[in-house]
């Protein structure tokens, strides 16, 4: 059992910087997820972990040991990959097998752990097929099983979940935590699925084109993202963004967007004044805008007028796809809603929820 | 409407089976029966002369014995040579034309090819000037030349090595391909899971490529059996290098012997029957 530590990591193929600086401190036994949108280079540092990918520059130490150079066979850990990689010629004991042997592991000893891990992913009854007899879950959990039997110091799973359909999807994410759980390994975990790294990770790394944006608890992502990247892509549905300009009004301040304007309350309207006259971007998430009629005690309403465009009745909520002005802004709000489509209706807007963005550099600004 | 469709069927496979009646089925039968002929002359029922003329004969064992060193040393150092070449040139830059290079012989027609090769061979006794390339390659080096055709000992192995050059490009093709068809992943896997680049070879990417190697070991097996034009042009057969192909050409054409060379071409035929057995086996198991 390891930490990880990347060191301003840089990664290049000839002119393009798949990493740029990247730095992360990974915790012994932590479950770390890395998560960002296609092509942002998860995968690329998960390989360089690996010992698959060279490092261009900067230092990766697992533990104390820096192992920039070191080969893959040599640094103890284990990957699942994406497509699973199984030895298709080999039965799937074979496979799970093929590490400890190379290991000279003594027979006895194999077997054992060999069905030991087998029965832990439940796979013990599949031992003597190939991997082209399996379902893509059973392969997926011989993946599993194969990594899990060497005991590495740290595990590298790459969107393992990615190839299995919904159900499943959901039940394996919770058996990954488990796992996790009762090996107390560390494991460094690549998806682009905001909803496996908000349910499995004791800290996420968001990334983007590259670049480490935010690194923190799942809930620190949400309530506190430090810019409009991370704040728009952790959380389903994801926040509601629109530009206005923070005017005053009398008693309190007026944020005036395209074609609609908020009115902010005086007990919140002080930190606005900070960016008064400027155009700024504003976040709220779904769950933060609500129908007049069903406003929850102890937050500061802000009221605004919109137009109904659709209504999504879900049974214990209601999603309103709301025209404010030009600008559309989804809605999470109580089922005992009355309002229906095109029609002119009050929300309320949560203010201590509001986030507040810079246009230029597009980095969160803190109120308060 | 069933007895009908069945017809109809029929009808459409006709033309195909009247075709390979004509021109495979009914030659095969007839060879078979030629072969227990006397050929020369009057046709006279001979039994299994011809037959133990064939097995019994030192100048025909010679031929067998020639076939099987074509048979192991042929297939064996072409696929040898084809697998080492294609992952060779898998992990270089310029692969593309590395293996286009080594392919190039397959594009030569094999008469020009043997050609090209008597060429290289020639030796003149004396104190005459090489002009053999492999031969003035080893004066220069300080060796004897060698007469690499008529000498006994290594003429046999002279026209494997031009059989060699030919199919190694077509090994190193298809097995190429099948390594291409190996998903990175896996090997990549197997890196993680400790192997080394030489166990990685032996342990999964050998055992992958078993089902593309059989099929070029079958396909230059068949080819080691009916080995002809190379034979036919540097040799004719003659300081024992004969194979049965060309032997069977011999006793045809050259001897006038139908029902020996009926008789060699029985022999040839059910040599290659279980190769392709297996060929069709391994196809059908595909599908
Ligand atoms: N061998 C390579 N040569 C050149 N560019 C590469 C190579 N490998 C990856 N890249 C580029 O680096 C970037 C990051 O790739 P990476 O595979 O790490 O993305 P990812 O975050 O894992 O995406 P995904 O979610 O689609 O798997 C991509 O733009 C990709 O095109
Ligand atoms: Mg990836």
């Amino acid at each position: 059992m390891a930490g990880v530590h990347f060191e301003h990591v840089t990664k290049r193929f000839g002119d393009f910087t798949a990493l740029k600086e990247f730095d992360l401190e990974i915790h012994d036994r932590e479950f770390l997820v890395l998560v960002g949108p296609s092509g942002c280079g998860k995968s690329t540092a998960l390989r360089m972990l690996a010992g698959l990918e060279d490092i261009t520059e900067g230092s990766i130490y697992i533990g104390d040991r820096r192992v920039n150079g070191i080969p893959a066979k040599d640094r103890d850990i284990a990957m699942v990959f994406q497509s699973y990689a199984l030895y298709p010629h080999m039965t799937v004991f074979d496979n799970i097998a093929f590490g400890l042997r190379l290991r000279k592991t003594p027979k006895d000893e194999l077997t054992t752990k060999v069905k030991e891990a087998a029965t832990t992913l439940g796979v013990d009854t599949l031992l003597d097929r190939k991997p082209g007899q399996l379902s893509g879950g059973q392969r997926q959990r011989v993946a599993v099983a194969r990594a899990i039997v060497r005991e590495p110091q740290v595990f590298l799973l790459d969107e393992p979940l990615s190839n299995l359909d919904a159900k499943l999807r959901v039940h394996t994410r919770a058996e990954i935590s488990k796992l996790h759980q009762r090996l107390g390994t560390t494991f460094v975990y690549v998806t682009h699925d905001q909803t496996e790294a908000m349910t499995m990770a004791d800290r996420i790394a968001v990334m983007n084109e590259g670049i480490i944006q935010q690194v923190g608890s799942p809930q620190e992502l949400y309530d506190e993202p430090v810019n409009v990247f991370v704040a728009g892509f952790i959380g389903s549905p994801s926040m509601n963004f629109f530009s206005a300009k923070t005017v005053e009004n009398g008693e309190g301040v007026r944020l005036e967007g395209d074609g609609f304007a908020v009115d902010v309350p005086q007990d919140r309207a002080e930190e606005m004044r900070a960016f008064l006259d400027r155009e700024m971007i504003f976040g709220v998430r779904p769950e933060n805008i609500h129908d007049k009629h069903f406003v929850p005690s102890g937050i500061t309403a802000a009221p605004t007028t919109v137009t109904v465009d659709v209504t999504e009745p879900m049974g214990n909520e209601v999603f309103l796809h709301l025209l404010a002005g030009k600008t559309m802004l989804l809605a999470r709000v109580d089922p005992r809603t009355t309002v229906s489509a095109d029609e002119e209706v009050e929300v309320v807007i949560d203010m201590e929820r509001m986030h507040v963005f810079d246009p230029e550099s597009r980095e969160a600004v803190r109120t308060a | 409407m069933r007895p009908r469709l069945a017809t109809i069927a029929w009808l459409w496979v006709l033309p195909a089976f009247v075709l390979l009646g004509v021109f495979l089925v009914y030659p095969v039968v007839n060879t078979i029966y030629l072969s227990f002929f006397s050929g020369r002359g009057a046709s006279v029922f001979v039994g299994l002369d011809n037959y133990r003329y064939l097995f019994t004969h030192p100048e025909t064992l010679v031929v067998f014995r020639n076939n099987l060193l074509w048979l192991v040393l042929f297939t064996g150092a072409s696929v040898g040579l084809g697998l080492i070449l294609a992952v060779l040139s898998n992990q270089v830059r310029y692969e593309a034309v590395a293996k286009a290079i080594i392919f190039v012989p397959m594009a030569v027609s094999f008469t020009a090819a043997a050609v090209i090769w008597r060429f290289m061979y020639i030796y003149r006794p004396g104190q005459f000037e090489q002009t053999g390339v492999l031969n003035a390659a080893m004066v220069a080096l300080g060796f004897d030349p060698v007469p690499w055709i008529t000498n006994t000992a290594v003429n046999n192995y002279a026209l494997i090595a031009a059989g060699i050059w030919m199919w190694t490009g077509f090994a190193l093709v298809v097995i190429s391909a099948g390594l291409k068809g190996i998903p990175a992943e896996v090997l990549e896997a197997a890196r993680v899971d400790g192997a080394n680049e030489v166990q990685i070879f032996w342990r999964v990417i050998l055992p992958m490529l078993r089902s593309v190697m059989l099929v070029v070991a079958v396909t230059l097996t068949i080819n080691s059996l009916k080995v002809f034009d190379l034979v036919y042009v540097m040799t004719f057969g003659n300081y024992q290098t004969d194979v049965l192909a060309n032997r069977m050409f011999k006793e045809m054409f050259t001897f006038g012997n139908f029902g020996r060379a009926s008789a060699v071409a029985v022999v040839l035929l059910l040599a290659i029957i279980p190769l392709m057995a297996l060929n069709i086996r391994r196809f059908r198991r595909e599908q």
